[in-house]
Parts: C-alpha cells; sequence; structure tokens
C-alpha cells in the first residue's frame, strides 16, 4: 500500500539525516529501533547533512516485481532491492552517503565501543565477528560508539560516536538474545545479500551519551574461528597502521593529514589480534585490558 | 529568453556574493545540488579565489572543504596518471595530447579546479592507433572485457578504440582518433585539429589551441545524450569562456575555428545556454553571429525548449515540467545524430533488449 510520504529527521552522531519514505515498514522500524534519538524540526536555521529516500523503484520495478529503491538527492547507488528490505537499505544509504561524502572526518571500517573513557576499536573483515563482539560488549557495561565505522576527529584524534542500530547477521542474532535477554531487535530480514539480517537496538545509554567523545586506547583486530581458544596476540604498531589504512574508507582522500592522524591514534594504544570462540571469556578479557 | 526562477547553484555561480546571504536552509538545498552537479569543491575555489570561503556558514563550509579535499587527492592521482602515460609515449615518437578534464589540469586551466572525472582522454592520429594500443599494453593498459559487437560498435564505427583499464591502478584511458564518430555527419577532419595543438610543459604533454578546447567541450555536451553531468559541463565552457576572454583575437578565431571543423551548431548552442542559464558575457557581435548558424526559428524554439530543461543542475528541485521528456528527447536526437538509421536502429533495439532482460551494458 502506497501511502503518503513521511519525513523524519534524526540526529545521528555528527550528522544530521533527513530520512523520507511512504513504506511503512521504514517508518515503523525507524520508530522503534531510533526511539531514543533525538528527533530535529525543520527550520531556516537547520542545516541536514544528509538527505535519503527510501521508496518503490520506478513503476516496473516497483509494482510488478515490489522492488525498493534507495534515492539519494536523485542519485541511486545501488540496485534495488525485494521490497522487505526497505529498512536495511536505509542503513546501507547511510553507510554510503558517509563514506563517500565525508572527507572532514577519518573513517576506519570498524566496531567501536567505550568503557571508563577508553576507546576499544574492532577492526577487521566483514564475518571476522566484530559486530558480534561489539554487541556483546555493549550490552555489558560498554557504551557503543559504532559497529559500522570509527569516526575519527582529524584534529584532535580523538573518536566521535555515531551510535546506531547494531546490524547482526545469521547465528549472532540467537547469540545476541541468549547473552542478554533484554535486548530489543528490530524485524528479522531473511536472505539479504548477508544471510539473515536482524537490527539491536543501542542501549538508551549510548544514544543519551552520543556527544560524549574519547581518545582510542586498544586498537584490536577479532577473529571468530569456531572452537578455537581465547588468544591474544600483540600486533607492532607499523602494522597496525597499514590495516587501519586498509580498512580506512577514506585514507587516500586525506593525504598526510589521514596518514599523521592514524600514527597519532596507534602511537597511544595497545594493539592486538584477538581469535575466539567464546563471547564470555572475550567479554571478561576486553573487561580486564590494560590501560 | 531567460531563465525565470534560477535554482540556488545558478544563482550562487553568477553572483558568488549572493551565496552569502543564503539560510542554513538554503545552504542545505544549495550544497545537495552543487554535490549532485559535480561543481561542488569547484564553488569552493570559486568562493576562495574571492576570499570569501571563510564567511561560509560551517555546516555548510564542512562539505564543501569535504569535496575540496576530495578533489585534491583526485589532482595528485592525476599528475601521476599523466606521468605513467607520458612513460607508456616515450617509446612512441608522437606528441602525448590530453582532451577534457585532463588538458584542463596539465595546461592549468581555471575550470580545472576541483573537477574531478573517471577517464583520462588522449587524441593520437588514426594511423598511429596500433602503435599507441601496444604501448599501453606493454605499460599495463588492457581493453575492458567486451564482446565482439563492443568491438566492432567502437572499432568501425566510434572516433576511440573501447576503453582501456590500468591493471593495478583501474584507472581508464579512453584513447580517440577524433572528437565525434566516423559516422557522424559533423565528424571534424582530425588533421585540423592535430595541427593546431600546443605544448604545456617541458614534458611531453600537448593539448588543444584555447579555442579548440572550447569546441570541443561544446561538441561534447551538445551531442550528449545523457546529463547526469550536463550542468557541470556547461559550467566547464563558462568558466572557459570567461578566462580566454583576455586572449588576443580569441572570440574571432573562435568563430573561426568552428567553422572549419563545422561544430557551428553545437558552438552556438554553447554559446547561447551558457549566456542564458550562467549568464557567461560574451560579446554580443559574437552572439550575433553564431546565431546565423542555426537553420530556423522553430528549431531555436525547440532547443531552447529541450536544452533549459535538461542543463539545469542534476537535482529534483532545479526540474521543470517536463524535464525528463526534454532529456529523453535530446537522448534520441544525439543517437540520431551519431548514426545513419541503418545502423541506429539495430544498435538501440540491441541496447533496449539488454535492459529489458537485465544484462550488463557498457
Amino acid at each position: 500500500m502506497k501511502s503518503k510520504s513521511k519525513e523524519i529527521l534524526l540526529q545521528i552522531g555528527p550528522f544530521s539525516v533527513l530520512l523520507e519514505s511512504s513504506l511503512c515498514a521504514v517508518i515503523e522500524s525507524v520508530n522503534n529501533l531510533y526511539a531514543d534519538f533525538t528527533i530535529l524540526t525543520k527550520s531556516p536555521v537547520l542545516f541536514t547533512d544528509f538527505h535519503i529516500r527510501i521508496d518503490r523503484a520506478n513503476f516496473y520495478r516497483g509494482y510488478c516485481r515490489s522492488q525498493v529503491q534507495c534515492y539519494i538527492d536523485g542519485k541511486t547507488p545501488f540496485k534495488p532491492l525485494p521490497l522487505d528490505q526497505a529498512f536495511p537499505f536505509f542503513e546501507w544509504g547511510l553507510n554510503w552517503v558517509i563514506a563517500s561524502h565525508v572527507h572532514y572526518y577519518l573513517l576506519v571500517h570498524a566496531a567501536v565501543v567505550e568503557k571508563d573513557g577508553h576507546v576499544l576499536i574492532l577492526c577487521g573483515k566483514p564475518g571476522a565477528g566484530k559486530s558480534t563482539l561489539c554487541a556483546a560488549l555493549s550490552c555489558h557495561g560498554w557504551r557503543l560508539f559504532s559497529d559500522e565505522m570509527a569516526v575519527i576527529d582529524l584534529v584532535t584524534n580523538e573518536i566521535i560516536p555515531c551510535v546506531r542500530p547494531v546490524s547482526l547477521k545469521n547465528k549472532a542474532i540467537d547469540i545476541i538474545s541468549e547473552l542478554s535477554p533484554g535486548t530489543v531487535f528490530g524485524v528479522s530480514y531473511k536472505d539479504t545479500a548477508k544471510g539473515t539480517l536482524s537490527h539491536m537496538k543501542p542501549s538508551k545509554y549510548s544514544v543519551e551519551n552520543g556527544d560524549v567523545r574519547a581518545f582510542a586506547k586498544w586498537v584490536v583486530f577479532p577473529q571468530y574461528k569456531h572452537g578455537a581458544a581465547t588468544s591474544l596476540k600483540e600486533l607492532s604498531k607499523g602494522q597496525t597502521v597499514i590495516e587501519l589504512a586498509k580498512n580506512s574508507f577514506n585514507y587516500n582522500s586525506l593525504g598526510i593529514q589521514g596518514f599523521n592522524s592514524l600514527c597519532d591514534l596507534v602511537e597511544g594504544s595497545h594493539c592486538y589480534e584477538f581469535e575466539y570462540s567464546d563471547l564470555n571469556e572475550a567479554i571478561s578479557l576486553f573487561d580486564g585490558l590494560p590501560v | 529568453m531567460s531563465i525565470k526562477k534560477s535554482p540556488l547553484l545558478i544563482l550562487a555561480l553568477i553572483n558568488p556574493e549572493k551565496s552569502l546571504d543564503f539560510t542554513l536552509q538554503q545552504w542545505d538545498l544549495f550544497v545537495r545540488q552543487a554535490r549532485r552537479s559535480g561543481v561542488l569543491a569547484r564553488f569552493g575555489y570559486i568562493l576562495e579565489s574571492k576570499e570569501l570561503l571563510t564567511k561560509v556558514p560551517v555546516d555548510a563550509l564542512k562539505h564543501i572543504q569535504s569535496a575540496q579535499t576530495y578533489a585534491t587527492q583526485f589532482e595528485t592521482s592525476l599528475t601521476w596518471e599523466v606521468r605513467c602515460i607520458q612513460k607508456a609515449f616515450e617509446k612512441l615518437d608522437l606528441p602525448l595530447i590530453f582532451l577534457k578534464g585532463t588538458a584542463y589540469a596539465v595546461a592549468d586551466n581555471i575550470v580545472s579546479e576541483g573537477r574531478v572525472f573517471s577517464d583520462v582522454d588522449i587524441l593520437v592520429p588514426e594511423e598511429k592507433l596500433a602503435d599507441v594500443e601496444r604501448a599501453l599494453i606493454y605499460e599495463g593498459w588492457k581493453s575492458a572485457h567486451l564482446d565482439a559487437y563492443d568491438q566492432r560498435f567502437y572499432r568501425e564505427w566510434m572516433h576511440e578504440i573501447p576503453p582501456m583499464q590500468h591493471v593495478q591502478r583501474h584507472t581508464s584511458i579512453d584513447v580517440h582518433h577524433n572528437v565525434l564518430p566516423k559516422t557522424s555527419r559533423f565528424c571534424p577532419n582530425p588533421e585540423f585539429l592535430l595541427a593546431n595543438i600546443i605544448k604545456v610543459s617541458d614534458k611531453n604533454a600537448w593539448v588543444l589551441a584555447p579555442e579548440d578546447r572550447v569546441i570541443h567541450s561544446a561538441t561534447h555536451l551538445f551531442h550528449e545524450g545523457e546529463f547526469d553531468h550536463g550542468f557541470r559541463d556547461l559550467s566547464d565552457l563558462d568558466l572557459l569562456l570567461k578566462e580566454f576572454d583576455s586572449l588576443d583575437d580569441f572570440w574571432d578565431k573562435l568563430l573561426k575555428r568552428a567553422e572549419e571543423l563545422k561544430q557551428q551548431l553545437p558552438l552556438y548552442y554553447a554559446l547561447r545556454y551558457s549566456s542564458i542559464i550562467l549568464r557567461t558575457p560574451i560579446p554580443e557581435n559574437i552572439l550575433n553571429i553564431s546565431k546565423q548558424w542555426l537553420p530556423n526559428t522553430f528549431q531555436r524554439h525547440l532547443m531552447d525548449w529541450l536544452y533549459c530543461r535538461a542543463l539545469m543542475p542534476n537535482h529534483s528541485s532545479c526540474e521543470l515540467y517536463w524535464t525528463a521528456f526534454a532529456k529523453w528527447m535530446l537522448y534520441v536526437r544525439s543517437h540520431w545524430i551519431k548514426m545513419p538509421v541503418h545502423l541506429l536502429v539495430p544498435h538501440l533495439c540491441r541496447k533496449g533488449w539488454l535492459q529489458l532482460t537485465d544484462q550488463k551494458d557498457h
């Protein structure tokens, strides 16, 4: 059913984002998962960083094939998706606009959490288990910064929170609901490009402290491996800089600024490779990391 | 004719000072219009040259500077790419002639500031194509994966060989032997172009003469069927014309060359629409002379109607009624003037079929 288009203006980390959609499923998911966020009101004195519209694709794809499209100022950076993936499409669209247009922060593809004023950066390939670790830690006393990207201030080198729902895939969804039964999840989306996908609502504490920045203390490259013993190995700082640069969305565009920023960040951090299969062991290990 | 209600982006490009009166909500829209049209970084450099950039509200400023940061990095990569192509040309006894974006950059034209694009374009004599292709392959470029139809499409009918991509850097190069397809009625004699090139550095880097650079930009835009970069290209013409205005006899040379290269019509459109849409200061007598090149009044009204829609910034806030239809008409026109009908019909049928069946088209 096509209904009237609705707009929601959200403050998401350092970005103001206007979502426009006529699809009820999108609006409902946002109302549910972004319930604790600051909703802004349109006014002549408000600048919105990004505008994203999620709607049915053109007539043929939208109505005959029930596909949804993500429009960013009329641009469609992705192929249309099945209609039931409309809400995840918003999340992917938001990742895309930030990664393609924000060159005023250094962005690294990583999950980020904080405790006692120290930030833990979990960086790694998709499937390495960083989102799962990040969700588990954020349910056990850590403050969520982001499960998608470390946003680094190029001047002060602080990490800026960009709190959003944590996207969990396949088995991770059940693992986290068992680990912390109180956690709120959004709809489960089956058969996405990444398998089954569901979003974990970020804790109220993380959302309300969304403007409190902190410095990095640990950079960890996690790797989930079935049956593996929990093991933490130190990684050289040089190697860490190279790995972070490889996982950065905009390191190349920032030139010397990006290099200096990464070096400073790594200089002040402990750097590790981490292998695990047991989440509880992982949580207690991270709780006891040296400062 | 004139544009009645100009989009913010057009107002700001005509009169950059005016942007300082924008409300934040207007800046919000302006940034999106400019980003979508590919001129956000360019506008940053224009404000910088007038020492106005720091007066922009910080919310909008960070987006403008972000685009400039990206453009700066692009320029560094482009400089490196140019050096790599120069290296590939070392064994050839040929001038390396850059076209379009790369030409503006190596010639240090104002228009290159903040201009980001995807392919390097070069021009070589047709009889040297094989040598150039071999030299590029030797340095790591290879022809993009195209089927036999596409290979033939390019090699028999087009003014360029199939695009080549570098296997390590993934950068693209388009090797041209002319500026319009061989099948086009308006295809100029490439020898005229090659005879009017100028050297721009002590290395092997050449560009078309200023008047030819303008004409090529016009030819490109007014044979184009897709207007994703239409407004940016019009702004290119605006900046080129403003920069070259100070050259000796520029305007007379421009008109003369348009006739020699059979590009009167594209130049007429370029002068007309950059003066209508972006208020480019063009001498009145030049505009009047160029007007004679258009066959009739009906065609003038029709083209005005089409281009004043298609050349607006590529953003929904700048669309008039019938913009999509106008773009579609110009898309059809672009094919119509590119190829004779006995080649065009089978070509379009094939393209349409590939699109319908969701197969990849280049």
